[in-house]
């Protein structure tokens, strides 16, 4: 597929339930893995699965320091995400500031 | 079919306007007046279907083909919109589906309030939108544009 965006794979991984709780886990501070997964009744190997396709999506990132791997919240891909949502407002703020200047040109009829 | 969750979404908008409520109502509620301010640059994509009744329960449609540029060529964007209620020169209730190549992406609501004050009219734009599942699904979408396509399916030809 052309083009693809953090944008899409931040969706993507934000689509499901197990890993936006994740998400909204590490929204309260860094995790460790075995804590994350303890939080969720699926096997270890679905889950290590889940936090791949965040990692890889950019919403969180891990680091092994000895035995024990921590992740924490991407805060950048998660912008991503707000930023596609707010583009519809966006899109809105430009077509009032193209009506002001068409009413702006318009001959009033109404004044 | 996806079991994706839907993603929901609230803004609004104010603007003043230094003319009549009147001015600002025409400029939404003629095809004439709408098509000089919706759309921004449409050289980019072919009208394939337009409709405008600025009625109670009338419909309008814009449907274009993109040429190539920010969509990949050939890819159809459509908007559907209902209107619900109409006060002339005070308010205009909406809803309206976006689709790309068929699929719908979001459902919005919104309502359009205009007020006169001493400056001329205060304009609010109160939109409540539910994004679809369509960001997810690898097999049929484009990747990479989503967002794009979000914003130039909008501002296809009035």
């Amino acid at each position: 597929m052309p083009n693809h965006s953090p944008i899409d794979a931040a969706f993507a991984a934000l689509a499901d339930p197990t890993r936006r709780a994740v998400v909204e886990r590490l929204g309260r501070g860094p995790a460790s893995v075995s804590t994350l997964a303890a939080d969720h009744p699926i096997a270890l190997p679905s889950f290590m699965q889940h936090l791949r396709q965040l990692e890889s999506a950019g919403l969180i990132r891990s680091e092994k320091q000895g035995r024990v791997r921590t992740c924490t919240l991407s805060p950048q891909a998660l912008t991503a995400v707000e930023t596609w949502i707010i583009q519809r407002r966006r899109d809105w703020e430009a077509r009032l500031g193209r009506l002001g200047a068409y009413l702006d040109q318009l001959e009033d009829p109404n004044v | 079919m996806s079991d994706a969750p839907a993603v929901h979404d609230r803004f609004t908008i104010e603007r003043t306007y230094p003319h009549a409520p009147a001015k600002v109502f025409a400029a939404f509620a003629t095809e004439e007046g709408k098509q000089r301010w919706f759309s921004g640059p449409n050289d980019q994509w072919d009208l394939i279907e337009r409709e405008f009744d600025f009625s109670v329960g009338g419909i309008e449609t814009i449907e274009g083909r993109w040429k190539g540029g920010h969509m990949p060529a050939g890819t159809v964007s459509r908007m559907d919109l209902v209107y619900h209620d109409i006060v002339p020169d005070r308010r205009i209730v909406y809803s309206y589906r976006m689709a790309i190549d068929g699929k719908p992406i979001s459902v919005s609501m919104a309502a359009i309030e205009m007020v006169p004050d001493s400056a001329g009219t205060r304009l609010t734009l109160t939109e409540h939108g539910i994004y679809l599942d369509g960001y997810e699904d690898k097999g049929s979408r484009h990747h990479g544009v989503s967002w794009q396509m979000d914003k130039m399916g909008e501002t296809l030809p009035a």
